[in-house]
């Protein structure tokens, strides 16, 4: 009786520490901390805000009423602009809000399943900008200058896409492998190559519009589109994406070359015991997280019926990939629900920026906290009085330890 | 100086690392402290040295209770600690590394060079040491570094000095020479608190032996205690110093290495025209003294290495030009010297460990592990190997290192072996651990597989192999029968063949 009131305490603490613990709840916390960094910028940028802190004295009611509604009424809007608009007047108007999230956070979780992989192999590719218009520039290519039947074309394009993005990730991988390159100079470096390569090509004539000198290619062809979904901003591509967290999870957990990836990034050395080649995992995970990102681009010319390969087609997903991909912790499902969430930002910030005057450069600003408490989980421990992970495990351990020699 | 510990605690959160431990070190003495790897030694001593707070109890110098907030609180009471790992900066000299954090300035805080040399000089020759101030560290042996360590220590008027592990690094020369330095300086009326877990240099040089087993003293005993009632106290049982096993049936030879070298790119020769043969049913034990090429003898054996000449012949196949994974998957069982660098992921389960480098083979179906074969395959060998977890899903850094080790021991033992090379198998490794290890190893041979077994350890050489191959500088110096003698085999270590002493000093 007694015995087994204590396991099942156990196991519920166990479980908690887990929570408590667990990377998954210093992710979330991060971004509750953003939001209260974001709210207290937003108030003070306020107008009303500032003229009510004047008299604060006087009347403190005042200048907390402006804060309140000044922080709700913005924040609402960003929910409104990302999830659920309620005053509108059909179900399918009131959750466009929802379809826009759900197709800006495509490209962010592509590119975020390719870098978290490179993490978890101990990779720091900061290529995601580099492999995206790599992607873009054939899938591009071929989306408006190959004529195709319809499915055919959409196939050879998400392909070509996956291609580009591989290409251009196999050079860093096969750099690092072979001669010991630095991934990090090697990728940043590339980023500038395919940027600048990009805005060669549109200067071209084979990339340009006929008798045009605008750096904008033709539209991209009909027969490549996606098809979308009842009507809404949410196409294939995001059931793609889905796909592709799958992908990337089954990959990583279950398959020997995921194996070999996860033991390499972890303990090179013990995986070249093991009889793993370190180079060639190398080189693989280079190749398909590259391949991953390049199939961001399609999100941006597959989705839209106008959509053109431009020098700004990367926009800053690249960038923002790797936020997605850390507050992700590098996991699949992680990653697809830190990419929702920044697509939400997206969307919504919009609609903040127009409903409340806010600017949307607060977007930015919890994007980047974001950043930082994650690159320190200290600072969120320290912020939430959260115990030290490491101390408790240290004690866990030695627990278990000493309940199994009392056993033995 | 007299040093007492009175009923000193520490615990970190409810696990109790030293629990009431009293220890009473008298002026000019040398106090062995014995216990296993994880006995709470290293944790009482970091108390002593303030880099813990005690939970309970007292430090008392001379019968004075003192506190330590830091090591710079001890170091100024008079205590010093000679770490494991030495705190040395090796691109320093002697007489820099002695002062640092203490170093005599002239004006303008000019580093007084000649008066750190006339330190390290003074105490060099008020003890006997042979140690030059001009000297950069990295150029020095480690025998002497330790030397360096002392002083250093010494410098700062230590009246008791902590000596952690001490003889782990060295040669059995080295050895002997610490410990005629731990005479002299007794004889000087300094205290030494000698942590060790190896019996037999307790028994040569502590005047008081305290044994400590999971956090507790278990008593005191004297130099005159056996090995056998010391290692008995250390464990709470008998241990069994010999490993019970039968004479070797052996069977043909079946691992032939002829002519093995390795060049570095610099020309500098790791291994020198390495030949044996080892049969099928026995085993060949490779001892020496670390850092003689025996690392890289198991790495060249196991294709981490590309021999630049000669050849492994392993039941008729040629092996040199083979890679890691063809020799492995070839039937080549390894066990690494460095279990944590190269042998096991901490960070993966107890389960995927187990299956490190099997992945290519039953393991997997067109490339996707086979998940449940792989945790049926832990459940086995967790219950086999009886490695002590509570699941075969935990990540194996919540294991002991000798549970730990047993993990990397069953992954190799638990396939169809054709060879067997174990290097260090049972390094910091607890001494019921290591029974149990050199059991599964002997077992091996029983089977009929040929082992070759590289070890520091004589005592671990001693009590596992057929055959005695010595390595020297890169080179077998010879290689003798199991029965011969500790002496012939540590001149072996230094390079001479004990024939060839006598025929020289003829």
């Amino acid at each position: 009786m007694s015995e087994t009131t204590a396991t099942e305490k156990r196991s519920w603490r166990e479980t908690w520490q887990k929570i408590a613990m667990g990377s998954a709840l210093t992710s979330v916390l991060a971004v509750v901390a953003a939001l209260i960094v974001g709210a207290i910028l937003i108030a003070a940028a306020d107008d009303q805000v500032q003229k009510t802190a004047g008299y604060f004295f006087a009347r403190p009611t005042d200048f907390l009423w402006a804060v309140c509604s000044k922080v709700g009424s913005a924040y609402a809007a960003l929910f409104q602009g990302a999830v659920i608009n309620f005053g509108a007047a059909s179900i399918s108007e009131a959750f466009a809000p929802l379809m826009d999230t759900l197709s800006m956070s495509v490209p962010l979780i592509f590119a975020g399943l390719g870098l978290g992989m490179g993490f978890r192999a101990g990779l720091f590719n900061i290529g995601g900008q580099g492999q995206i218009i790599f992607g873009a520039i054939i899938c591009g290519y071929i989306g408006f200058a190959v004529p195709m039947p319809p499915v055919l074309h959409m196939i050879v394009c998400v392909l070509g896409a996956f291609i580009g993005g591989a290409l251009w990730g196999f050079i860093p991988g096969a750099l690092k492998a072979w001669t010991g390159a630095n991934e990090v100079i090697v990728t940043i470096m590339l980023n500038y190559i395919a940027s600048y390569f990009l805005a060669f090509l549109l200067t071209l004539d084979a990339f340009q519009v006929p008798d045009s000198n605008v750096p904008v290619s033709p539209l991209i062809q009909s027969t490549a589109r996606f098809p979308s979904f009842f009507g809404t901003r949410v196409d294939l591509g995001f059931v793609l994406a889905i796909a592709a967290a799958v992908g990337v999870w089954y990959l990583m957990e279950r398959t020997t070359l995921g194996f070999s990836i996860r033991a390499v990034g972890l303990n090179p050395d013990a995986a070249r015991t093991a009889g793993m080649s370190v180079p060639g995992s190398t080189i693989w995970v280079m190749v398909i997280a590259g391949g991953l990102a390049g199939l961001a681009a399609t999100s941006q010319l597959l989705s839209s019926a106008s959509a053109t390969l431009t020098a700004g087609i990367a926009s800053t997903f690249g960038v923002d990939a790797i936020t997605v991909a850390l507050l992700g912790r590098s996991k699949p499902l992680g990653t697809v629900l830190a990419g929702l969430l920044f697509g939400g930002l997206r969307a919504g910030g919009y609609l903040m920026q127009v409903l409340t005057d806010t600017p949307i450069d607060v977007i930015l600003v919890l994007q980047s906290v974001i950043v930082l408490l994650i690159a320190a989980p200290p600072l969120v421990r320290a912020i939430f009085r959260l115990p030290d992970p490491e101390r408790r495990k240290k004690k866990r351990e030695k627990k278990a330890l000493k309940a199994r020699e009392a056993v033995a | 100086m007299k040093l007492e510990l009175r009923e000193v605690t520490k615990k970190f959160g409810d696990f109790t690392a030293n629990d009431k431990i009293s220890i009473t070190v008298e002026e000019g003495q040398i106090h062995a402290l014995l216990g296993e790897n994880g006995a709470g030694k290293s944790t009482l001593m970091n108390v002593l040295y303030g880099l813990y707070q005690p939970d309970g109890g007292e430090i008392l110098l001379d019968g004075k209770p003192v506190a330590f907030a830091g090591p710079g609180d001890a170091m100024a009471a008079g205590i010093g600690m000679v770490h494991q790992h030495f705190m040395l900066i090796p691109v320093f000299t002697v007489a820099e590394n002695v002062v640092m954090g203490h170093e005599p300035t002239g004006p303008f805080g000019i580093i007084d060079v000649p008066k750190a040399r006339e330190i390290v000089r003074e105490i060099s020759e008020r003890f006997g040491f042979e140690v030059d101030p001009d000297a950069y560290v990295e150029t020095l042996p480690v025998g002497v570094q330790q030397r360096v360590e002392i002083i250093k220590a010494l410098s700062r008027q230590a009246k008791v000095l902590i000596l952690d592990e001490p003889t782990a690094v060295l040669t059995p020369q080295e050895t002997d020479e610490l410990m005629q330095i731990m005479r002299q300086l007794k004889s000087q009326g300094t205290s030494i608190v000698f942590i060790t877990h190896k019996l037999r240099e307790v028994q040569e040089v502590a005047d008081t032996i305290t044994v400590i087993r999971r956090g507790k003293v278990v008593g005191e005993a004297a130099p005159t205690a056996t090995q056998e009632e010391l290692a008995s106290m250390m464990v709470g049982r008998a241990v069994e110093m010999e490993v019970e096993k039968s004479p070797a049936k052996e069977g043909d030879v079946a691992l032939s290495v002829g002519g093995l070298s390795l060049v570095e790119r610099s020309g500098r020769a790791l291994l020198e025209d390495i030949s044996f043969d080892v049969r099928a049913g026995e085993i060949l034990a490779v001892a020496g003294v670390q850092g003689n090429g025996q690392t890289e003898l198991a790495e060249t054996l196991m294709g981490l290495r590309r021999a630049t000449a000669g050849s492994i012949r392993l039941d008729g196949q040629e092996l040199a030009d083979k890679n890691v994974h063809e020799i492995i998957d070839f039937g080549v069982g390894y066990i690494p010297e460095d279990r944590s660098k190269d042998g096991a992921i901490e960070e993966f389960s107890i389960a995927e460990n187990l299956v490190l480098n099997q992945t290519r083979g039953e393991f997997s179906k067109h490339g996707s592990l086979r998940m449940g074969l792989i945790q049926k395959h832990s459940k086995e060998l967790v219950e086999a190997y009886d490695i002590r977890t509570g699941s075969s899903n935990a990540e194996l850094d919540t294991l002991s290192g000798g549970n730990q080790q047993k993990v990397v021991v069953a992954r190799e033992l638990s396939r169809n072996l054709k060879l067997l090379l174990a290097a260090q198998p049972t390094r910091g490794v607890d001494v019921g651990s290591i029974e149990f290890i050199h059991q599964q190893i002997v077992a091996e041979r029983d089977k009929g597989t040929p082992v070759v077994i590289i070890s520091t350890e004589l005592d671990e050489v001693k009590a596992l192999a057929d055959r005695i191959a010595v390595m020297y500088r890169g080179r077998f110096v010879g290689i003798v029968p199991a029965d011969t003698s500790r002496e012939d085999l540590g001149l072996m270590m230094a390079g001479i063949m004990p024939g060839e002493k006598e025929a020289a000093n003829e």
